[in-house]
């Protein structure tokens, strides 16, 4: 198995109808009008040698080593910046173009350390092998006079750089650098940051970041387009200056976010020397942020814990055990706790991190072997709602559009998101689409990154009051009704016009006038009916929205609210249109897809139906229960009331992500045998009787569905560091259950999900091996997948109009607790941060920081950096302040990716009315000056250090 | 980005000027002049100031006011003389300008006198080929600099 070589063109696809034949070096060959004559070569199968260009990126022209000779023309044209024509005749090597060729690479290392003879770099580098390739054998010029490469010939040379290490995972030299501006394309065009620049000119240019300051304190997000755009070793992974270039690579899926972006992991051994994006992947097209690229440390980090281990009580040290031990021993509590307290006192969790086929695996184990429906998945606490509210409305829950889909949207509405934080690959792509000329509304009570950021500026943010989505979206579609925006065509062909008239009745009332609504959401009515106006004539508007819209107690109205106007808009159904939920985590699509919830069996079939449940009953060869079973909150609270007293926890930390710690900590404490399977000791652990390993993404088969419903592959690179996969560790379990489970690799367990979902038939590895990935539905009617839903009509028939009712939550300030919290997610770190705290990640996120509005933090005597005192009905925590006028004043905000911070210890018990996912982002608190960590926080460093103990394995 | 701390004089001044100059077509340049004219030079720290004004990154405001030559990092002397060491007057003996000058000054080129009086600098081309060696003293040009003019601009830039 060789490293994956991905063919450069040069130069960007041309996405032109009108075909163009030329002739190079003698080989006919056809490309869209408006192709390079690079990229044309290649295609060709001629390799022009180049530096400047790269396909990823417009053309520039700098380098001038990719010259032609095209014959009828004067002159040596640069092919990259020279557009094909009809009948043309190039050449591409011919003795005056190596001569032209050789001369500038001459010029090149005159400056350059490998003209010192010196070994610096790896000596791989592009522009190493075109120094090869021209022949390039002396440098006449010599070494003299002044360079960039070394520190003076005796003097003191100021055109010489320090190399720049400040980054963790690259490093910049600045005397390898040929100025060739990838870089900084690289970082303006696909990233969007434009944190690189090129300072000087003639002999004094040269590439630095922000003002010529240090990669780390520079505006670089270290997303790593710069180091992988650079053609020499100036920008340079540190992994491979240290252990040189890799040898292998295998593409694979990252493990992060719901982007799902592809990547080549490329190895040396069987080390993971870097993740390259792949271009080939349809989610990234080549691009990547900063934790699927360099985040992936924790894989082989020493905390992970690699073997199972077991005690009685929680407050006793661990026991390392044998595989074999914990499994027969979690069996046997398993069984005797079902004995004792009956069938319905056990359940599971799956996990969003883990594949599609160990999601499966879990529900099935909780159906098939606990003979109950006691399932549930973290998404209860994230995008239940859009499962529920998107089903009710459109008939499937999940995002209506791919990625791509992006680039023909004129409007693009973000409600509750920061896709350039949460979802940065997709960010950049929406930022690209911004920097044409798309128009932006943002709704979102904190000003992130796109309300305003270089080159990049809304045109409104709304910036409501946390809890207020309902009566915002719906004073929006007061005014597209009113104002007469609706699309009549499209309503009346396409949705149930009964409903759409009950719902224009409600929502024209006067009390939803932005008038009225702006009074206690904190929108100026102005704005409001001009952000209305826009998205309802705008042309193609496109609604992505996050968690913001999710967690509340009105969050799959808020979701039904979205469908409403996406709906009353006519904007469904085609490409640059549709609503989109950004998905959180990695495969949270695909633990809903397959029947992760207690009350749905895989495709969103509900359990009561007995069709779907014989084709299950009779693969399975058990009787399902036709009840839904219980939900997340739900065990807890059995658990505590003593009628639930076993679980089995896969890929999850419910006591760090879910809300109300100490509610949680209760049931955990209240059960008999918890088990739980991760890379690491979480939280949750610290009320564990079983630990089994976890296996991650890098050591398993698999596949994860993605927030565009595209399922992509998972492709194992090296052995399970525990022994088994977590498939493989479910299956073990089952067995040791007494069930008869006999899979040998996932691709089994994907043919027995396409056996019985239907929206999933045609979905197999040897589709997935051939397409590279596919959109569910897949099957006979739509055999490649389906990139845009919806699109000759609804899944559900016709669209269905809801009415939206705001009720405020009962989560209400008052004058014990006058601020309201809201959280969210940072670039760097990811979630509970389980991994990303595991890498050199930290140096840009190393605690949770209290946002304050600068007129709240006067008002409470606090400065920046001051410890504060966060309290809420629910309980209080400890953290320092930042003040800053993102927020505005009424409104705080953290992040939750420190366990020490502990935000859920704040957040409430309030959840959506539908689906129980919680509040998360709404707590009513006070904000007050504090000495350091909370009694909470010392306690539970302590409890969970004793809790963390592993006995030693001493002679019995 | 953390909320600018109350600032200093140089931050409010520049932020001042950028409001007023904003709503330009091609602000940035504009903008620059102003703030050199304000100050003398354009102070690293009126850069995010711009940059944050114009919804422009940091880089690219730097990129900018690194390339041109005339925006100055620091305050120049009262005096700015500027000698051209282009094609044309260094064959009439330029280099022999620059060198007494130099000399006579006690500073190289992008040098301002310990007393604050004069800044020497190269420059590439005046448009004053024709009456070679040229230079230029406080934006006003020079030409056919032999050593008694050397002497001349010395003593007037010392007065």
């Amino acid at each position: 198995m060789g490293l994956i070589h991905e063919v450069d063109y040069g130069t960007p696809e041309s996405q032109a109808e009108k075909q163009v034949t030329l002739i190079v070096d003698g080989k006919p060959v056809t490309v869209p009008e408006g192709t390079s004559i690079m990229r044309a070569s290649m295609e060709a199968g001629v390799e022009i040698p180049k530096l400047c260009a790269t396909d990823m990126l417009d053309s520039f022209g700098s380098c001038r080593i990719c010259l032609v000779e095209i014959e009828g023309r004067n002159g040596t044209p640069a092919s990259c910046t020279t557009p094909v024509s009809e009948g043309m005749v190039v050449h591409t090597r011919t003795e005056r173009l190596d001569a032209i060729r050789k001369g500038v690479m001459e010029l090149y290392v005159s400056d350059h350390p490998s003209g010192w003879n010196e070994e610096r770099g790896t000596g791989l580098s592009e522009f190493d092998k075109v120094a090869t390739e021209v022949g390039l054998e002396e440098n006449r010029y010599g070494l003299d006079g002044r360079n960039h490469v070394a520190p003076g010939n005796g003097s003191l040379n100021i055109d010489y750089l320090v190399r720049d290490e400040s980054n963790p995972y690259f490093t910049y030299d600045a005397s390898q650098c040929i100025v060739c501006s990838r870089c900084v394309r690289a970082c303006e065009d696909v990233q969007g940051t434009f944190a690189l620049t090129i300072e000087g000119r003639g002999f004094e240019s040269r590439i630095v970041a922000g003002m010529s300051e240090n990669f780390v304190e520079s505006e670089c997000v270290s997303c790593g387009a710069c180091v992988q755009a650079c053609p020499t070793d100036a920008l340079r992974e540190k992994t491979v200056l240290e252990h040189g270039m890799p040898e292998r690579s295998v593409v694979t899926t990252c493990a992060y976010c719901g982007v799902g972006c592809s990547f080549k992991a490329e190895m040396k051994g069987d080390e993971v020397l870097r993740m390259m994006p792949y271009k080939g992947g349809d989610a990234n097209h080549g691009h990547s942020c900063v934790k699927g690229r360099f985040a992936y440390g924790y894989a082989t980090h020493r905390d992970r814990i690699l073997k199972p281990m077991i005690r009685e009580k929680i407050s006793d040290p661990w026991r390392e055990v044998s595989w074999e031990e914990a499994l027969a021993h979690t069996a046997s509590e398993f069984r005797r706790i079902q004995h004792q307290y009956g069938r319905t006192a056990v359940g599971g969790i799956t996990s969003s991190r883990c594949t599609n086929e160990e999601t499966y695996l879990v529900q099935k184990l909780v159906r098939q072997g606990f003979g109950n429906n006691n399932v549930d998945t973290c998404a209860r606490v994230c995008h239940s709602p859009t499962g529920y509210g998107l089903g009710q409305s459109y008939g499937t829950s999940a995002g209506t559009q791919d990625f791509d889909s992006v680039e023909e949207s004129d409007v693009i509405v973000v409600i509750g998101a920061n896709p350039t934080d949460a979802h940065p690959v997709f960010g950049s792509r929406m930022k690209q689409r911004l920097r044409e000329g798309a128009r932006l509304i943002v709704i979102d009570p904190r000003r992130t990154d796109l309300v305003r950021s270089p080159h990049v500026k809304a045109d409104y943010h709304l910036a409501l009051r946390p809890g207020t989505n309902v009566a915002l979206l719906t004073t929006l579609a007061h005014v597209i009704v009113t104002e007469g925006l609706v699309d009549e065509q499209f309503v009346r062909e396409r949705c149930e016009w009964d409903a759409f008239q009950d719902w224009a009745g409600f929502v024209a009332d006067e009390a939803n006038s932005p008038e009225v609504v702006s009074s206690y959401i904190g929108v100026p009515a102005e704005d409001i009916r001009g952000a209305a106006r826009l998205y309802a004539t705008g042309g193609n508007g496109a609604i992505y929205y996050g968690l913001g819209v999710t967690e509340h107690s009105q969050g799959s109205t808020a979701v039904m609210a979205i469908a409403n106007l996406a709906m009353a808009t006519g904007n469904i159904g085609r490409r640059g249109v549709g609503v989109n939920p950004l998905r959180g985590q990695n495969n949270v699509q695909g633990s809903c897809d397959m029947g992760s919830f207690p009350h749905e069996l895989p495709g969103y079939r509900h359990i009561s139906g007995d069709a779907t449940r014989a084709i299950y009953e009779e693969l399975w060869g058990v009787k399902l229960d036709n009840e839904p079973g219980l939900r997340i909150p739900n065990m807890l609270d059995a658990a505590v009331d003593g009628s639930f007293r076993g679980l089995y926890v896969q890929g999850e930390d419910i006591l760090q992500s879910d809300p109300d710690t100490h509610h949680v900590a209760a049931g955990l404490a209240a059960m008999e045998c918890v088990v739980v399977q991760d890379l690491f000791l979480n939280e949750t652990a610290n009320y564990a009787h079983v630990f089994l390993p976890g296996s991650t993404f890098l050591e398993k088969d698999g596949t994860f569905t993605n927030a565009e419903r595209r399922i992509n592959r998972v492709r194992k690179v090296m052995e399970p560091k525990a022994r088994y996969a977590d498939w493989e560790a479910t299956q073990e379990l089952a067995r040791a259950l007494g069930l008869d489970w006999n899979y040998t690799h996932p691709s089994q367990i994907m043919d027995e999900i396409a056996a019985t979902t239907p929206s999933f038939a045609n979905v197999s590895y040897e589709l997935l091996e051939k397409m590279g990935s596919v959109q569910w539905p897949c099957n006979d009617s739509a055999p490649e997948g389906t990139p845009i839903m919806h699109v000759d009509g609804f899944v559900r028939g016709k669209g269905r109009f809801i009415r939206t009712e705001y009720v405020a939550t009962d989560e209400k300030t008052g004058p014990r607790f006058p601020l309201l919290l809201t959280t969210g997610r940072i670039l760097s770190q990811y979630n509970v941060g389980a991994q990303t705290r595991r890498t050199e990640n930290v140096v840009w996120h190393d605690e949770d920081r209290l946002e304050i509005h600068p007129h709240d933090a006067e008002q409470r005597g606090i400065r920046s950096g001051d410890w504060v005192r966060v309290a809420s009905r629910a309980g209080e925590t400890t953290l320092r302040a930042l003040i800053t006028d993102r927020v505005s004043p009424g409104v705080v905000y953290t992040t939750f990716h420190h366990p020490l911070t502990q935000a859920n210890v704040v957040t409430t018990d309030y959840s959506d009315w539908a689906t129980n996912c919680p509040e998360y982002k709404v707590t009513a608190v006070q904000v007050a000056p504090s000495n350091g960590p909370s009694d909470w926080q010392v306690e539970y460093e302590e409890q969970a250090r004793r809790s963390r103990r592993i006995a030693p394995l001493a002679a019995e | 980005m953390v909320m600018q701390s109350a600032g200093t004089g140089i931050e409010a001044q520049v932020a001042s000027i950028v409001d007023g100059m904003k709503g330009m077509e091609g602000p940035l340049l504009p903008i620059l002049h102003e703030v050199q004219k304000e100050f003398g030079y354009v102070p690293q720290d009126a850069l995010p100031v711009i940059a944050s004004g114009l919804n422009l990154s940091r880089a690219e405001v730097y990129g900018v006011v690194s390339f041109y030559h005339d925006y100055r990092k620091e305050p120049a002397g009262r005096h700015v003389l500027k000698v051209c060491q282009a094609e044309s007057c260094q064959s009439m003996g330029s280099d022999d300008v620059a060198a007494r000058l130099r000399q006579a000054l006690g500073i190289d080129f992008h040098q301002t006198t310990p007393d604050g009086r004069v800044t020497l600098e190269p420059v590439y081309c005046l448009g004053m080929c024709a009456c070679s060696p040229a230079a230029m003293l406080d934006g006003e040009v020079i030409g056919r600099i032999d050593a008694d003019k050397v002497d001349e601009i010395v003593a007037e830039v010392r007065a």
